[in-house]
């Protein structure tokens, strides 16, 4: 029973992650029906960011002397490494996707490849392909409760998430922005006509959901100890996955999705064999496709003849 | 004989309902009205019948054999052929090809006969071309044979659809806005062709249409849908004088009107 | 006399195909000799994937896990039947011949068959939801063959001969094998069913009504195209010593897919020009070793900006060739 309880709790923090990524993606891909397959990356350049801040704000010398990293420092490194992710989210929205915005269905779809590959690669050479030992922003303090394991790494991850998404779900009910937002993902063409300014709400979406990831690529980096250029790819698709799975172009939808993927990847380390973890969310992929394709919050379009 | 039979057809999508207790006959060698205001059903009736909807409940017979819930290719092969309403002719392909594609029943070699340009596939892009051309020489279109049908003008689109479809060898032909776009000359000679199809061809056809000069006529019987509901049928002469239909388009009933 | 004449072509091409073999081996490096023989692999993938992708606009992503399955059985049952067929028609050239087209037949068999299990269910979906499914499948193939024991997991398939597999492929068969794919393709290309699928991509609805089987052609081209990647997959494995499931990743499959969209999507000539572009390139840039990943990504997102049809779109270098030489005509439509 220990074991189990242990595997939901790892599973819903790996969930959370994977569901901060997914909303990104569903994000963009509710106004642009687009999957911007480049939003692993810039969950790995979130990640790196806050390495790179940690270490420019002096976190090895507190590792050093065995102080903790102080908590408005973290915070710091946190907004720091969200902003430089929304930058880069926006940056990579205006060279790459806005020239093939109009374009086929498939040519964005390459070009986000494109642009997945180029950031794997460059950050291999930038970064090192090397795993990076990820700094101790938060100094992990285990304690046991039934039995079960948690650290407070864990309930950061909860903690974080949950207030990043409450977050969210404020600015798309309440604010202008997520009106906007919401208006572009039922039509974006009526919204143009109706005088809202489409290309700031889809640089808003891209800026949320890259912040969004980063903050993931930090938990991740917490929670996993190492890092490296290529950590985007994997847990990128996962999270597509999750997004699919909880409908795409839902919100809701890909937070349900988040934790259900992380929950079947851990149950089936666990229960299966560790070999099989990655295999489990391509199956789902599969099975969510061919039995409901618009996921389990999502709606059915009616194509008009 | 009655060749199409729609028996309380209902068709709703999410909150609206497109389609409410339709029901009508058309008999064979007729040619066959179905108009309303926009948005009324008309070109959902005629996806239900193709196979491109499913029906919520009723039938639809054709030859006496229920269709409803059929796929859209089966029933093609069965013998209902259509245009669309915005032409859907395949652009990069030639004017010939066109057609050609659409001679699925005159194509009997296989895969493999392609592969190996074995004598039965010589064969038989000999009787596809042969038919084809025969069509659009019907159509006027053999000149264009050769041209990429996207870079057609609009009225040789819309015939070159009408030939894809007659490809198909059909009983029950579905013109869907045959006439948008055409001025009156271009309109008489369309009346001529749905004639020449049904005098010469043996056609049944089943016709939407805005244009009302067309409508007149050239048809045996009209059926008037509005909001999805029949709203009348009968002759030319009967609908163009119905109070219904009068309110349906018009917005009031005649007495009632102010000068 | 029809077929007289047929088999005397075929000879004919395969007999300058040995021609060149000659001038090949004994005037190139191996070095370039390894570039010719991937670029002609490369062919036959750019030139199948172009059937589904291209010519019936069903996009596919995931084709390397085709290519994992024709290489695999191919080296597999190579190995296995090399036993037999020696002991009946001996060590010669005839006897390797024979196993090892019987292997790569067997593996294209058990590609197109994967292809049919993969195809039949994803077919049903359009455009990018198509698309990650197959992403997935290639995955999950991968994935399998990684785990699989009787078969080396992630170390590899190297044969019961520690020097490894045997080293069937040369120019002669790699390019062979081109001949015959390039035109099985082109002559089903240019057919009723190739209309048949141009149809289906152009407007799959209007194709549906037209009496086209849309979905059995769909799942048709797609067991050709994987059947045809497991060909390449056979030539592949037995020009290395071994079957790796790293050589089939997700970046295999983005390699198949620059290829054609580099040449045109919907050429066949557009593909084979891809597929040469592709392994000559890649080896060019071999010497910014580092930066040649970088590149090539850059290389894709430039393609589709600035031109996202490729070099020949969907026309083959015949049709273009033939409107260059006719004089234009004025356009005079009311």
């Amino acid at each position: 029973m220990t074991q189990f309880l242990q595997q939901i709790i790892n599973g819903l923090s790996l969930g959370s992650i994977y569901a901060l990524i997914a909303l990104g993606y569903t994000m963009v891909y509710g106004i642009l029906k687009l999957i911007n397959f480049a939003h692993g990356e810039v969950f790995m350049v979130g990640a790196y960011t806050g390495l790179y801040a940690a270490s420019a704000l002096g976190i090895d010398a507190f590792e050093a002397s065995g102080r903790s990293f102080p908590l408005y420092l973290a915070l710091l490194v946190l907004v720091v490494a969200m902003a430089a992710a929304a930058v880069l989210g926006v940056l990579i929205e205006f060279l790459a996707y806005r020239p093939v915005r109009n374009a086929p269905r498939l040519t964005p779809l390459i070009t986000a490849i494109g642009v997945s590959l180029f950031l794997q690669n460059a950050g291999m050479l930038v970064f090192s392909p090397n795993p990076q030992r990820y700094p101790a922003i938060l100094r992990e303090v285990r304690f046991e409760v039934l039995g079960v394991i948690v650290t407070n790494i864990k309930l950061t991850i909860f903690g974080v998430a949950l207030a990043l998404m409450l977050g969210l779900h404020l600015l798309v009910q309440k604010t202008w922005t997520g009106r906007a937002m919401r208006a572009l993902s039922f039509n974006i063409d009526a919204a143009k006509l109706m005088g809202i300014d489409t290309n700031r709400v889809i640089r808003s979406t891209f800026a949320i959901g890259s912040g969004l990831a980063a903050a993931g690529g930090i938990l991740f980096g917490l929670d996993q100890i190492t890092i490296n250029p290529l950590m985007g790819v994997l847990t990128g698709l996962k999270a597509f996955v999750a997004a699919v799975l909880g409908g795409i172009g839902s919100i809701p939808g890909a937070v349900v999705g988040g934790l259900l993927i992380g929950l079947a990847e851990q149950l089936t380390a666990g229960y299966l064999s560790p070999a099989y973890r990655d295999a489990i969310t391509f199956l789902i992929l599969i099975g969510i496709l061919l039995l409901k394709p618009e996921g389990l919050l999502g709606v059915v379009r009616v194509e008009k003849v | 004989m009655t060749l199409l039979e729609l028996l309380k057809v209902e068709k709703t999508f999410g909150g609206l309902r497109a389609v409410h207790d339709v029901s009508f006959a058309v008999e064979k060698g007729a040619i066959f009205g179905l108009i309303g205001p926009n948005g009324a059903g008309k070109t959902t009736l005629f996806n239900l019948i193709t196979g491109v909807y499913q029906p919520d409940r009723g039938a639809i017979m054709f030859a006496g054999k229920d269709i409803a819930g059929s796929r859209p290719a089966t029933i093609a092969a069965l013998g209902v052929a259509r245009t669309f309403q915005n032409i859907r002719i395949f652009r990069a392909m030639t004017v010939e090809e066109n057609v050609m594609v659409a001679g699925h029943h005159l194509h009997t070699a296989s895969i493999v006969d392609a592969m190996l340009r074995s004598r039965r596939y010589e064969n038989d892009e000999r009787a596809l071309s042969k038919r084809a051309g025969e069509l659009l020489q019907i159509l006027g279109l053999a000149d264009l044979a050769r041209e990429t049908a996207g870079s057609l003008p609009y009225g040789s689109q819309r015939r070159l659809e009408i030939a894809r479809a007659l490809m198909l060898s059909p009983q029950l032909l579905l013109l869907d806005e045959p006439a948008a776009g055409m001025n009156s000359q271009e309109a008489r000679t369309l009346n001529e062709q749905i004639r020449f199809l049904r005098d010469q061809l043996g056609l049944t056809v089943v016709l939407v249409e805005h244009n009302m000069a067309v409508v007149m006529s050239v048809c045996d019987t009209i059926h008037v849908v509005d909001h999805g509901e029949t709203i009348a049928e009968g002759t030319a002469a009967e609908v163009k004088v119905h109070p219904k239909v009068l309110a349906a388009y018009l917005g009031e009933e005649p007495k009632q009107a102010e000068i | 006399m029809r077929l007289a004449l047929r088999l005397v072509a075929t000879l004919g091409v395969l007999l300058a195909i040995y021609g060149l073999q000659f001038g090949l081996e004994h005037g190139l490096n191996d070095y370039v000799q390894r570039i010719v023989l991937l670029a002609g692999i490369n062919i036959i993938l750019a030139v199948g994937l172009n059937l589904i992708n291209g010519t019936t606009g069903q996009f596919s992503i995931g084709h390397a896990g085709f290519m994992a399955v024709g290489a695999y059985s191919a080296a597999y049952v190579g190995v296995r039947i090399a036993g037999p067929l020696h002991g009946v028609l001996g060590q010669g050239v005839l006897a390797n011949a024979v196993i090892f087209n019987a292997a790569l037949l067997v593996g294209a068999l058990f590609a197109g068959i994967s292809g049919l299990v993969v195809g039949m269910p994803s077919l049903r979906l359009r455009g990018d939801y198509l698309a990650v499914v197959t992403l997935g499948f290639g995955e999950i193939i991968r994935i399998l063959f990684n785990n699989a024991t009787f078969l080396g997991a992630a170390t590899g398939y190297f044969g019961d001969d520690p020097s490894g597999l045997p080293a069937y492929t040369n120019f002669f068969w790699v390019y062979a094998w081109v001949a015959v794919i390039v035109v099985l393709i082109h002559n089903l290309t240019f057919s009723q069913t190739g209309r048949s699928l141009i149809a289906i991509r152009e407007d799959e609805i209007a194709a549906e009504a037209m009496a086209t089987p849309t979905t059995r052609l769909k799942v048709t081209a797609f067991a050709i195209s994987a059947a045809t990647a497991g060909i390449a997959g056979g030539l592949f494995a037995h020009m290395q010593a071994g079957v790796r499931p790293e050589d089939f990743r997700f970046e295999k499959s983005i390699d198949m897919v620059v290829m054609i969209i580099v040449g045109g999507l919907g050429s066949i000539s557009g593909a084979i020009f891809g597929g040469i572009f592709l392994a000559v390139s890649l080896e060019l840039m071999r010497d910014l070793q580092q930066y040649r990943l970088v590149l090539y990504a850059l290389l894709l997102i430039v393609i589709m900006i600035v031109r996202p049809q490729g070099l020949l779109g969907t026309r083959e270098l015949h049709h273009v060739l033939r409107r260059r030489a006719k004089p234009a005509r004025p356009s005079g439509d009311a």
